[in-house]
């Protein structure tokens, strides 16, 4: 059937500038440039331009721009391009739409309507460049209370706690979705830093277990990779419940990207579609939630804490509330922009709620009912600066996840086209010509890099602030106020409004 | 109800914030002294403040009632006072009430008539309840319910003074001259965002806890949204009064001594805590791990006292002054040091004692010059 679809990027070269080097034809996974050997020509076929970045970022010359296509629709509000293609697309496929990454859409974003405060005249700011600052934080269940026998020995003993150095982890992506070079340079980014990676349901390479200290292992639906040695050498067990980016809905990682190294690591066979059920087929209520928690505890003999997430949704303060009262000591909250490998475009963008109401609904049930203490909350799902971390510390967050910006960090263009299997960074693929594009080496350091840089930032906004410690933010909104937002919304963040 | 929020912080700010002259002098050994020089001291200070507000605490006030609980009382109007002394009848033994004696002071304008209860705790009080929770409650009942009345202090032998005034003015006013105790603290207040209200001076009181505060809390909002979680209303909206429900919160109802106490309120850096001995490594951590949010982040110095002791305590960093002076045994805590050196000129020991390191003058460890002061001297940084 001849495509309706138009191109979404026009390629366009520089023939002057371009040397015949033919390193964008080696770059570009989706074959858009070849040498026309009858022209002496490099040539592009634009129609298939994903608008990565790849070939622009490597050609030795410069010699290539990637645009939009300024091809112009008759204006309509309702029909807008998107949905248009969408139609189209669908019209020739009679599929579902997948996609990857996270939700693009304008639902608002709470981030950008919360400013921060400063200290002025009745207060000192504190510079951290000469004064101690610290952002050390534990994860884990507290108690309300610290008990000393009268010569002030300990009589209370901590359930398993968690340091982190930074409070910013790596979120869940699972071997398979990403590589092993991915994974490889997220493990050794966290143990630099002193935070924690996850491995996502996919299971853990054993090359990898010598990270174990800084990772967070998933038990999900589809219990891949689940063995007792992972258990056990892991720092956090997850149990992943949802996703932000499809709530709701399970996993599917194709057979092609199920590699031999895949295979292994997951325990299912070569080639076969990795499936995984929309729930936990044992968790059909909150009791059985507590269930597994407890065997998981049982499992790791009470060493580590046991983290449950799930997509932020409408009733999240009550799930949580049930979380924490099912033994979890960790809850992960993932917001509408938590983004994802592959998932139905039309889940991704039309399911779930923004992060920063759910994290501060939960903060406040969770205090309301006198057990926030109980457990350390994450939150996740479009987090893309150390200012967007100071916020969500401020509404009540122990601490954020990052996944895209961590791709980002690695290459990432968003693109959108994790779910292809093509990856032209070599970040969302198991093809090991692709995957051989994400150095260990390098994206260790670009990821530490950035950790390192959000750190020095985050020191800068305390300081400001007139505060040195973390966990005198952590929770404390009145140093936070809302621009441009609604009675009911400044209400369920619990923050004023700028100027009040 | 009574909008306590509404008198306090009236802009509706995050909380009132001040800065402040703050003095305190305990005798260790437990003789009483006159409050002479305390006031002299205070007023030494007074640049400090601005007239909106002064105040103090004496302990070993009233011996001749040393098991009743005493309340001072301030009220706005005569239907006030009739309302909440019916309501003490109803919940207390009453044994006596007085009028707190004052005298015409010409800078005093407008004050609250004020008047001292001694009251027993009776049959009225749920068996099962401890004395001094239901004290707490009928002190919350008042301040919320009752429009024209306030309970400056509620502790046993012990009162609080305090007006809108410099602190000097107010000890005029209440005649403290004449009084005698242990331990007196003062308080000159300078508030940049709330009217001078006489129940909002300082010291702040609940029962015989009280705090007189210099600085300004960043922490605040998690504080206090840390201190509901335990039933705390922070219905003054002040960085004080956080502290005096944290310090009731650790030390009445998670039985913790001061020393401890102190850090959590200014707890050790990480980096600290990692170079301590196995033991104290752990008991440290793990108190910050519980506590961290009540660690008082930003500036302050706050003088605590409860019968028996006072606590000197800056924040981490000191950014706020706090000097102590020691002789024979007396310990002198201030602002400045020069208001210890007008009524002391002769101090066995004077020092700066390092950001979130206690000073406590307890009676149980009485200061015996000059060897106990040599010890504490080691402090100095
Ligand atoms: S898909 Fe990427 S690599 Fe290929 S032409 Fe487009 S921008 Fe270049
Ligand atoms: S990478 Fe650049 S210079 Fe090399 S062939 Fe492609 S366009 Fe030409």
């Amino acid at each position: 059937m001849k495509t309706y679809l138009p191109p979404k990027f026009l390629v366009e070269r520089d023939q002057d500038k371009c040397i015949k080097c033919e390193v964008c034809v080696n770059q570009c996974s989706f074959d858009n440039h070849y040498y026309d050997a009858e022209d002496d020509e490099m040539k592009t076929r634009t129609e298939g331009c994903v608008g990565c970045h790849r070939c622009v970022t490597f050609c030795p010359t410069g010699a290539l721009t990637v645009r939009r296509n300024p091809l112009e629709y008759r204006d309509n509000y309702n029909w807008r391009p998107e949905y248009i293609e969408d139609i189209i697309k669908q019209a020739e496929t009679g599929g579902v739409l997948l996609t990857g990454m996270g939700n693009d859409k304008g639902q608002r974003i709470y981030w950008d309507h919360l400013v921060l405060n400063a200290s002025q005249v009745t207060n000192p700011s504190i510079d951290p460049l000469r004064e101690p600052m610290e952002l050390t934080t534990y994860l884990g269940r507290k108690p309300d209370r610290v008990e000393l026998d009268t010569d002030l020995n300990l009589q209370t003993e901590l359930a398993p706690q968690v340091k982190l150095e930074v409070p910013v982890m790596f979120a869940a992506m699972s071997y398979g979705a990403v590589s092993l070079n991915v994974h490889e340079s997220l493990a050794r980014a966290a143990t630099e830093a002193g935070t924690l990676w996850n491995t996502g349901e996919g299971g853990l390479h054993p090359k990898l277990y010598k990270y174990g200290n800084n990772t967070i292992v998933q038990v999900a639906s589809g219990r891949f990779g689940v063995h007792p040695e992972y258990l056990e050498v892991a720092r956090v067990v997850e149990i992943k419940i949802g996703q932000g980016a499809k709530p709701g809905i399970g996993g599917h990682l194709p057979g092609e990207k199920v590699s031999a190294e895949v295979s292994a690591t997951r325990m299912i066979p070569q080639g076969t579609d990795a499936l995984s059920p929309a729930p936990q087929h044992d968790i059909y209520s909150i009791e059985d939630l507590a269930q597994l928690v407890y065997a998981l505890k049982e499992a790791t003999h009470y060493t580590k804490p046991v983290s449950v997430k799930i997509a932020a949704v409408h009733n999240s303060a009550a799930i949580a509330s049930g979380m924490v009262r099912a033994g979890a000591d960790i809850i992960v909250l993932d917001g509408l922009r938590g983004a994802t490998g592959a998932a139905p475009k039309v889940i991704r963008d039309n399911v779930g709620i923004p992060i920063e109401l759910a994290l501060a609904s939960v903060d406040t049930r969770l205090r309301q009912e006198g057990i926030r203490n109980r457990a350390s909350i994450v939150v996740s799902g479009g987090i893309r600066n150390s200012g967007d971390v100071a916020k969500a510390i401020a509404l009540g967050a122990d601490a954020v996840y990052i996944g895209t910006a961590a791709l980002i960090a690695l290459g990432c263009r968003l693109c959108q086209q994790c779910h292809t299997g093509k990856c032209a960074w070599g970040i969302c693929t198991t093809d090991l010509f692709l995957s051989k594009r994400v150095n260990p080496d390098i994206g260790a350091r670009r990821l530490a890099n950035l950790l390192r840089g959000w750190s020095l930032e985050l020191k800068d906004m305390l300081g400001g602030m007139g505060i040195n410690a973390l966990e005198s933010l952590r929770g404390n909104r009145l140093h936070l106020r809302g621009v441009g937002l609604t009675e009911t919304e400044l209400k369920i963040l619990g923050v004023k409004m700028a100027g009040e | 109800m009574k909008e306590l929020e509404r008198i306090q912080n009236p802009y509706n700010d995050d909380k009132a914030i001040d800065a402040c002259s703050i003095f305190g002098a305990m005798d260790t050994s437990g003789k009483r002294f006159s409050g002479k020089g305390v006031i002299r001291a205070i007023a030494n200070m007074h640049d400090r403040g601005n007239g909106l507000g002064g105040g103090f605490a004496i302990y070993g006030l009233y011996p001749e009632y040393a098991d009743l609980y005493a309340f001072h009382i301030m009220y706005l109007s005569q239907k006030g006072k009739e309302d909440v002394e019916a309501f003490l009848k109803e919940k207390f033994r009453l044994t006596h009430a007085e009028e707190v004696p004052t005298q015409p002071t010409p800078k005093i304008t407008n004050p609250p008539l004020v008047w001292r209860y001694f009251l027993e705790v009776g049959p009225q009080k749920p068996e099962e309840e401890a004395d001094d929770d239901y004290v707490v409650e009928r002190v919350m009942e008042i301040n919320t319910k009752f429009p024209d009345a306030f309970v400056f202090s509620s502790g046993k032998d012990m009162g609080v003074f305090k007006g809108v005034g410099y602190p000097e003015e107010i000890a005029e006013y209440f005649c403290l001259e004449q009084y005698e105790g242990y331990l007196w603290t003062a308080h000159g207040r300078f508030p940049t965002n709330t009217p001078g209200w006489w129940g909002g001076a300082h010291p702040f009181c609940i029962l015989d806890w009280t705090v007189v505060h210099n600085g300004e809390i960043s922490s605040y909002g998690i504080n206090r949204r840390y201190l509901e979680q335990f039933g705390y209303h922070c219905t003054m909206q002040t960085d004080t009064e956080v502290v005096a429900y944290a310090v009731d919160l650790l030390m009445r109802k998670h039985n913790l001594p001061i020393e401890i106490v102190a850090k959590i309120l200014a707890s050790p850096l990480w980096s600290d805590i990692q170079r301590l001995p196995q033991r104290e490594q752990t008991l440290m951590r793990t108190l910050r791990q519980v506590y961290g949010s009540l660690l008082l982040n930003g500036p302050f110095t706050v003088i605590i006292a409860h019968h028996g002791e006072m606590i000197g305590l800056t924040d981490r960093i000191r950014l706020r002054p706090l000097t102590v002076g020691a002789k024979g045994s007396m310990l002198y805590l201030s602002s400045e040091e020069s208001a210890i050196r007008l009524i002391c000129p002769d101090l066995d020991e004077a020092w700066i004692p390092a950001g979130g390191e206690p000073v406590v003058g307890s009676l149980k460890a009485p200061l015996k010059t000059p060897v106990a002061a040599k010890e504490m001297v080691s402090h100095v940084d």
